[in-house]
Formats: structure tokens, sequence, C-alpha cells
């Protein structure tokens, strides 16, 4: 009789212990289904952020005319020895998404490789790359796109500079450089 | 507003290994189970076989921390867990049969087990990164059609119970198909990765399909000829569909147009449809399938009936290991060792089985959609839809979903052969993703081509 109730209980123990199995893969997949990490801010402070990059873009202009570091010559230098630090998509349907820039380079377009991916179709696969070049100024270049990288208004033919505050547009989407 | 920062994998070995552990212990309380469930007593070798499997597992656990150390944590323990039910199951269909332990099909396995983890070591070991693959792509598909139709040869091919898909050589018998498997998806990948465009771009757009070219057809043509080639001289309708399924799936995923799917599903429902009005093994099959308790269908085999049965005496829970009869279906430790699952830890039990198999199958696609080369996409794609296409015939076939074809259930039916193919492909899966999740080598400062300078090189 024990041995019934003995089997019973191994019986059952062995299904349970087969769903806990199960439910532990499935808990350690769950963190791995997306490839990026998207984290969302509050409703109130997206809207006080949307309304930043307007504000933002004056201010390296402000910060050159300021003198706190002994002119607006080595100022631009110390800035240029900083530089952007981030990429936040200004206008488009990513608008508001801020991801960091990597000295090895930073990937937009319409490819699952990039780091920025742009469902567009204006965007090209690989279209355009921001990186760090020798003398640590920060550089874009246009991989050969379909429409085109601008850089302002003028559309790029050649790896450029950028710095804080370039404002770059790519299919629908417009992307600024920020510290 | 979002913020996006690119996802640091984690290499989760520590996690696999606890997984590792915890696949081990379910193995043996099954073990334990069947041994109380049976003869009242704890089997004596429990430790040392249950040590000896452990020991198996974290040895490649090791090499795994060694060689691929961010490959997916949670293939291993998955396929652990359900090469080590198979195991449980063979043993307790050898005592229900009373073949001791020397004869019996649990032993062999378990050594088939030890020399197939051996041999996916290895693979993994040597293969430094699947790119290699693709120099060897037609070399690869040669292979693997060798493979295929390797058991038409006269001598050392055999015909088994009407299905030629074995060879045997001395003692040895071997079904060469399964490691065909492996050959011809890294033939399909590599071709496909060249050819893609010409298949995907040109066409025509009728009825909201774009239909491709006919001169693109060809490939295709010749997936199916050769496919409907293997139905017929060889009468096994599984590897037949099997090949086919993995063909029609690859140029989908290459090309992500849907008419091929429908192309493929056309050309195959004509290849069967044909095949059944001409072939008498074909006409049974689908009689047992359509019509399983018919006096026609149980004189000819009463294998699937009894299948069914033993499902349906197993219930929602099981009647327990060691208290069923699944021995009593022919070929309970190969082609029905579904059936046998389900009669003894009933249909909880048996999901739970199935839903490890999509758990392997999501963890190979989600490799496929997380590495960056497009011969490792398609490979890793390719391989794991072969995996599930092939779980599908046989638990669709044992549950009369489609009609039964004799293919193995990967990891837990009998057989050697299946369980190399099926490790070497999980080997093969665990390297792409250590691709696919290995976080990109940031450049520092400029790259030392850029400051080296120009040299000579004598080539040979």
């Amino acid at each position: 009789m024990l041995s019934e109730i003995t089997l019973t209980l191994m019986r059952l123990g062995l299904l349970v212990l087969l769903w806990v199995f199960v439910f532990a893969v499935v808990g350690v997949l769950r963190g791995d289904l997306y490839g990026t990490r998207v984290k969302r801010r509050t409703a109130g402070a997206g809207k006080a952020a949307r309304s930043a990059p307007a504000g933002v873009a004056p201010r390296p202009v402000a910060r050159a005319a300021n003198p706190e570091r002994g002119g607006g010559r080595s100022g631009r230098a110390g800035r240029g020895r900083k530089g952007p630090t981030r990429l936040v998509v200004t206008a488009g349907p990513l608008s508001g998404t801020t991801l960091p820039l990597r000295p090895a380079g930073t990937l937009i377009g319409r490819s699952p490789e990039c780091a920025l991916v742009l469902d567009d179709d204006y965007v090209s696969g690989r279209h355009a790359r921001i990186f760090q070049s020798d003398g640590g100024t920060w550089t874009v270049e246009d991989l050969r796109s379909t429409n085109g990288t601008f850089l302002g208004a003028t559309r790029l033919t050649e790896p450029r500079e950028v710095a804080v505050g370039s404002v770059l547009r790519i299919g629908q989407t417009v992307v600024e450089l920020q510290r | 507003m979002s913020v996006i920062s690119s996802y640091t994998p984690r290499r989760g070995r520590n996690v696999e290994l606890v997984l590792l552990i915890a696949a081990v212990a379910i193995v043996m309380l099954a073990y334990v189970n069947v041994g109380l469930a049976t003869s009242g007593t704890v089997p004596p070798a429990l430790l040392a076989l249950g040590g000896g499997y452990l020991g198996v597992a974290v040895a490649f656990h090791l090499v795994l921390r060694w060689r691929a150390s961010y490959a997916d944590p949670l293939m291993l323990p998955i396929v652990t867990l359900l090469n080590g039910l198979g195991l449980v199951m063979l043993h307790r269909l050898d005592l229900a049969s009373d073949r001791s332990i020397t004869e019996g099909v649990a032993l062999r396995q378990l050594m088939w087990s030890a020399l197939a983890v051996a041999i996916a070591a290895v693979v993994l070991v040597l293969l430094r990164d699947h790119r290699i693959l693709r120099r060897y792509t037609y070399l690869a598909g040669a292979i693997g059609f060798f493979l295929l139709v390797l058991p038409l040869f006269p001598v050392i091919g055999t015909s088994i119970y009407g299905s030629r898909i074995w060879i045997q050589i001395g003692p040895f018998s071997f079904q060469p198909g399964e490691l065909a498997k492996i050959a011809l998806a890294i033939f399909f990948a590599g071709y496909l990765v060249q050819t893609r465009d010409a298949l995907s771009v040109a066409g025509r757009k009728v009825l909201g399909l774009t239909l491709p070219r006919a001169r693109d057809l060809g490939p295709i043509l010749v997936a199916w000829l050769a496919s409907l080639a293997v139905l017929v001289f060889e009468r096994d309708l599984g590897s037949s569909l099997l090949f086919f399924g993995l063909f029609v799936a690859m140029l989908y995923v290459a090309t992500e147009r849907v008419s091929w799917i429908a192309i493929g599903l056309t050309l195959f429902g004509i290849g069967a449809y044909t095949a059944y009005l001409i072939f008498g093994h074909v006409q049974t099959r689908v009689l047992l399938w359509l019509d399983t308790f018919s006096p026609e269908a149980l004189a000819a085999s009463d294998q699937l009936a009894k299948g069914l049965m033993g499902m349906a005496s197993g219930g929602m829970f099981g009647t327990g290991l060691g208290r069923g009869r699944p021995d009593i279906t022919y070929f309970a430790e190969s082609d029905f060792i579904i059936p046998s699952f389900g009669e003894e830890i009933g249909l909880i039990g048996l999901f739970a089985i199935v839903v490890l198999y999509g758990l392997l199958v999501e963890r190979g696609l989600r490799t496929s959609l997380g590495t960056r080369d497009g011969f490792g996409k398609l490979l890793a794609a390719g391989l794991s839809f072969s995996l599930a296409l092939q779980c599908f015939v046989v638990v669709g076939g044992v549950t009369r979903v489609i009609p039964l074809t004799g293919l193995t259930m990967p990891f837990l039916s009998s057989g050697g052969s299946s369980l190399l193919a099926n490790w070497t492909l999980v080997a093969i899966l665990l390297r792409i993703s250590d691709h696919a999740r290995r976080p990109l080598p940031e450049a520092s400062g400029p790259s030392p081509v850029a400051e080296a300078r120009t040299e000579v090189v004598k080539v040979r």
C-alpha cells in the first residue's frame, strides 16, 4: 500500500518536474526574445522630453559663446575631444529614440543588423555609418544609399565631419548628435 | 520616448549547468520510478548510470565553456533531458520483453549516446566557425545525395520492413538518411545564399502571388524529382517528405516569397496523389490512416490501432512508468516511442515532451534570427526546421493527423544513426548560436591593417 502511494507520488512528481523544467527554460529564454533593450519613459517625462530636441539644438551655440573655458576656440576644441555621445531621433516614426554612439561605428539602415533600424521605404539596408576616425573626430559616411543622407540641407557625397548638434536626415527620419 | 541600448548577451553557462543537473535529476527520478514500479526496488546501478550520464553531459558543457562560451544555454539541457527520457523508456521496454541489460536496447542506446556526444564535442572543437562549411557547399550536396541513394546499392543496402533505407556493413546497420539531412541543409543554405536574389526578385504577379520565372523553377523541380525518386525506390515516405519539405522551407526563408510554398505544396500534392494511385504500399498507408479500425486496415496492420489504444489507456496522467503495456505495440522503442510515452506519462507528460521539442526548435530559429551572416541564418533555420518537420511527421503519424511514415523521433527513439545525426545537428546549431550571441569586438583605435606597411606576400 505504501509503495502504491509512493509510486503515485513519483508518477505525479515526475509530471510536475517535467513542467517545472519547461517553465524554467521558458523563464530563461524570456529575457532573450529581443535583440535590443528598449526603456520606455513615463508619459509625463516623455512629453517633457519630446519638446527637448528643439531646446537642445541651440545649446552648442550657447556654449561656444560662453567664455567659461577661456574663449570660443579652445571651447570648440574641448568639445571636439569630448564629442557627441548619443544619437537622438528628432523626427520620423521613431521620434524620441536615443541610442549611444560607439567609436567603432553605428550603422543606420533598414537591415536588422543595424544599430538603428528604420522601417522606411526610403532607407537602404545599410544606409549610413557614424564612426570616430583616427583623430577622435566623429565622421558620418553615406554607404552608397539609394536616396542619400543629408547633413543639414546638403546631400553627402563623401565622409563628413560631424559634431554635437549636427542634424542628419535619412528618409523620413531626422537624427541629431548630442552630447 | 525610449532609449535603445544594444542588448549585452549573457553567456548563461551557469544557467546551463543548473538546468543540466535538473535534467539529469528528472531522468534519474524516472529511472527510479521504473525500477520501483516493475521490481519494487531501487535499481542497483542507479548512481553509476546517473553519474555516468551526468558526467557525459557535463563534459559536453565544459567543451561549450571552452570553445563556444556564448552558445545558447538552453539547447544542451533540453537535448539531455530528451535523450535521457528516451533511455529510460528503452530500459523499461527491455524489462517488459525480458531482455537482460547486456542484450537490451537501452545499453546499446547509452553507448551510442556517449559516442554521439563525443562526436558532437569533436564537431564543436574542430568547427571554429560555421562559415567554413560554406566552402564545402557542393561537396556537402554530393555527400547528401550519395547518402540518400546509398541504401539502393546492391550489397550494403538492406530492405527492412519494406523500406530500403538501411545499409548493413558487417554487424552494423546504419540509416544514412539521417546524416543526409545535415549535409543537404548545408548544401541548400550555401546554394540559396548565392542564388536567392535571382529567385526572389524576378517574376510576375498573378492573383497577389509573385510567381517565379519558369527558368528559376529548375532547382525546386530537381529537388522534387529527387524526393519522388526516394519515395519510389526506397519506399520511404518519411525521408522523402523531410527532404522536400526542408528544401521548400529554406527556399521560403531565403526568398521571403509565399509563392514558393504554394508551388511546393502543389508539387507535393501532385506527387503524393500520383504515388497513391500507382503504389500499393502508399494505398495501404492511406487506408491505415483514414480508416484505422476497419477490418481491412486491421488485417494489414494493427500497429497504429494498438498505439492509439495505448495512448487512450494512458489518459490524462498516464499509467505511470513501468505500469502500462507499451510493449504490445510493435516498434514501441523506435517509431512508436511517442505512444509508449503517451501511455505511461499521459497527455500531460507527452505535451511536456512536445513543448521541449518546440523550445528546442525555437532556440534554433532564434539563433537564425540573431546571426549576422546569410549562410548561418539559412543553415540554422534549415536545421531547426528539419527537426520540427521530423517531430511533426512522427507525432502526426502516430496520432493519425497524417499517414504514418517511418521516421525516428529525434533523441527519443532507439537508433544510433539518428542519435549521431541529431547530436551533430545540435552541435552545429550551438556553434552558430555562439556566433550569433557573441558581442561584436569593439575596435579601439585604428586597425592594425591601416598601420601595417605593404609587404610582398608569397602565395604558396
